[in-house]
């Protein structure tokens, strides 16, 4: 076993711990699932600040406002157009106030228009005239059946997928009701999409096991370690976790006895 | 015999030396025996223009391979793309392109900081090597130049999408007049969509509250744009049937976005001293701490009712779950097109992709949405019509029609 320093353990510890709270959810809300809640919750508003500045704030507006010769009044900068966006931020502030409030719609109104104006154009193209235009496909009818179905280089299947493509549009229809040839073309396409939202399933929840296995590595590699230092170094540190953990588990039992007794 | 063989050894050294005298070490190198390769020939007519249809900060480069690149002494494995502010340097290397290669696009960063800054409208002398195994030796073009590069104002590589965005704002502002004039424009009945109603009730008849989940899309994502809708219509019926309403958000101006959308809607409801700003808060930006507050929510307000409407990711399945462990019915939409799957199994009715934005249309009736959602449909139609015409054209081997709708990045 690699030797480890107690910094290392301590931080692996914690690390194990919190991993445990957090499956604790999966028998009911209990007081380490909160714990871990509210710890990585706090934590990651407070880190998201912190990058929000060094990667947004810092190098968008103030660099910017300090780059140059161009001098408004106290500002050095050869791009004093940036006090505008700089502004519309500060514009936000004014939620705090119930009088002022109504300023802040301002930016936002300005936000939204602009991010619907840039996404429309990328969605036009990313989601109609690319699909379209994929979907004009040169059936190789030399090579139809291509040794399998699934093999996705086979005529077959790409009639199938210009074909599914075709019928699933057809489902999105909305303003006419599906009966009919159009029911039939409708459900062709609910079918294409429910095989590849199957595929998509098995497949993301293949990763997600993978995820649960690398978990339980990290929580077993910890015991090894834990184990390993009862009769090592870390005799007390293991104590004192074995003790927060029973301590826990005394308080959650409590608490259990209590509800039964309740319930009763 | 020994005597010859010692004569002949001698006689081949003093060649050799003969051989390389007056030569320069550069040329020694070039011989073409054991101990030298002999340098390719340059690359040539080397060529620089601006890039097209880009935001510039970026050139284009072509040039001709050297005759030694899969042919002549093939000993070319390689180009280096050099480029300098003065033809007479210094030069930075740039890129490094396999044998065969005749253009590269160098593209620079925008950011005056940045290591790689490209800046416009300032002119650079480029080269291109010939690389061989020995890195001593190589052949260089003839240094090209000045070569400045800009942005443009009009991406010509996307004509189609400007002439599908003009056929589709037209086709939308017909309908919507036509709304206004009083058509009755019908729209499909939507399973999830009626079911909204139905869990408000449910929830108002249980006296738990409902749980609105915007997503992790920002206040600009169309999804995001049409969960407003939705959240707008739900805020209204709970004012109105007294229910409790919690949106948790992940983005702060959603957050804000959505507090003016439930105050509005309480104040249409004729409820706005039901209304507080609590009811709508931020938990954090970090996807599964956001997920950890939102579970611990449902499994503590146990709500009647969870509605999931907007940009999903990872964090479907997760959410979902918890939901249907709580007991909750539970509606979801997404065109996340990875989502869906989780929402499909894990919750009672789901809005697939574009049923999304129909559902604001559906639920608000409103002339402005009803129009939009019948100009989609027949944006769809043309859709299959171009399709199927070019699926047919390109099978009997016509590929105009297809090349009409390419679109450059």
């Amino acid at each position: 076993m690699q030797e480890m320093s107690i910094g290392t353990f301590l931080w692996t510890t914690l690390g194990a711990f919190l991993t445990l709270c957090i499956f604790s959810f999966l028998y009911r809300d209990n007081p380490f699932y909160k714990l871990a809640e509210h710890l990585v919750v706090g934590v990651s508003a407070g880190y998201f600040v912190i990058i929000l500045w060094h990667n947004g704030l810092q190098p968008n507006l103030f660099n910017r406002l300090n780059d140059g010769n161009f001098y408004l009044l106290w500002l050095n900068s050869a791009a004093p157009w940036y006090m505008i966006p700089a502004l519309l931020g500060v514009m936000m502030w004014t939620r705090f106030s119930r009088k002022w409030s109504w300023i802040s719609r301002w930016p936002i109104a300005m936000y939204m228009g602009i991010a619907a104006g840039v996404a429309v154009p990328l969605e036009m193209k990313n989601r109609v005239n690319l699909q379209i235009y994929s979907a004009m496909t040169d059936i190789d009818w030399g090579n139809f059946f291509g040794g399998s179905l699934i093999n996705s280089a086979s005529g077959l299947s790409q009639l199938i997928i210009f074909l599914g493509t075709i019928a699933a549009l057809f489902y999105f229809f909305f303003s006419k009701e599906h009966t009919g040839v159009f029911k039939g073309l409708a459900r062709f396409g609910i079918w294409i999409l429910m095989v590849g939202f199957g595929a998509s399933f098995g497949y993301t929840v293949m990763g997600r096991i993978s995820l649960f296995v690398q978990r339980i590595q990290y929580v077993g590699d910890w015991t090894k370690v834990a184990w390993s230092g009862i009769s090592g170094t870390y005799t007390l540190v293991w104590f004192i976790t074995f003790g927060i953990f029973a301590l826990l588990a005394v308080y959650e039992f409590i608490q259990f006895m209590a509800r039964r007794k309740k319930e009763a | 015999m020994k005597f010859k063989m010692l004569l002949a050894l001698i006689l081949l050294c003093f060649v050799s030396a003969v051989s390389g005298f007056g030569q320069s070490a550069e040329e020694i190198m070039a011989l073409p025996d054991s101990m030298a390769m002999a340098p390719p020939a340059p690359p040539s007519n080397v060529r620089g223009v601006d890039t097209d249809n880009d935001h510039g900060h970026s050139i284009t480069l072509t040039w001709e391979t050297s005759p030694d690149d899969g042919a002549g002494l093939n000993n070319v494995i390689g180009y280096k793309v050099f480029r300098a502010e003065s033809p007479d340097g210094p030069f930075i290397e740039r890129a490094l392109i396999p044998s065969g290669g005749t253009g590269h696009i160098d593209v620079g960063a925008k950011e005056k900081d940045a290591n790689d800054y490209l800046p416009d409208h300032v002119g650079f002398y480029y080269k291109v090597r010939a690389i061989t195994a020995d890195s001593l030796i190589y052949a260089e073009s003839e240094v090209f130049g000045p070569v400045q590069s800009y942005g443009q104002w009009f991406n010509t590589g996307r004509v189609p999408v400007l002439v599908f965005v003009i056929f589709f704002l037209f086709v939308t502002l017909f309908f919507i007049q036509k709304a206004k004039g009083g058509a009755n424009l019908f729209v499909r009945r939507l399973a999830g969509i009626e079911a909204v109603d139905e869990a408000i009730g449910r929830a108002t008849e249980m006296g738990k509250p409902i749980l609105y989940v915007l997503g992790l899309g920002t206040a600009a994502d169309i999804a995001t744009i049409a969960s407003y809708t939705i959240l707008g219509r739900v805020a209204k019926k709970v004012a109105e049937y007294q229910t409790g309403l919690i949106v948790p958000c992940y983005d702060p101006i959603v957050m804000t976005v959505a507090q003016e959308t439930v105050k509005a809607s309480y104040m249409d409801a004729g409820r706005p001293d039901a209304y507080y700003e609590d009811m709508v808060y931020f938990v954090t930006q970090s996807q599964f701490a956001y997920v950890a507050a939102v579970n611990g929510t449902m499994l503590r307000e146990r709500p009647a009712t969870n509605i999931y409407m907007g940009k999903f990711y990872a964090e479907s399945l997760i959410l979902a779950e918890t939901g249907a462990l709580a007991g909750s019915i539970q509606i979801s939409g997404t065109d996340e097109i990875a989502q869906i799957p989780f929402f499909v199994v894990a919750c009672d009715y789901t809005l697939i992709g574009e049923e999304l934005y129909a559902a604001s249309a559906y639920l608000g009736r409103e002339p402005l949405l009803l129009g939009s959602l019948k100009a989609q449909d027949y944006a769809k139609a043309a859709a299959i019509i171009i399709a199927i015409i070019g699926f047919i054209t390109m099978n009997f081997g016509i590929e105009a029609f297809k090349h009409l709708f390419y679109v450059s990045n």
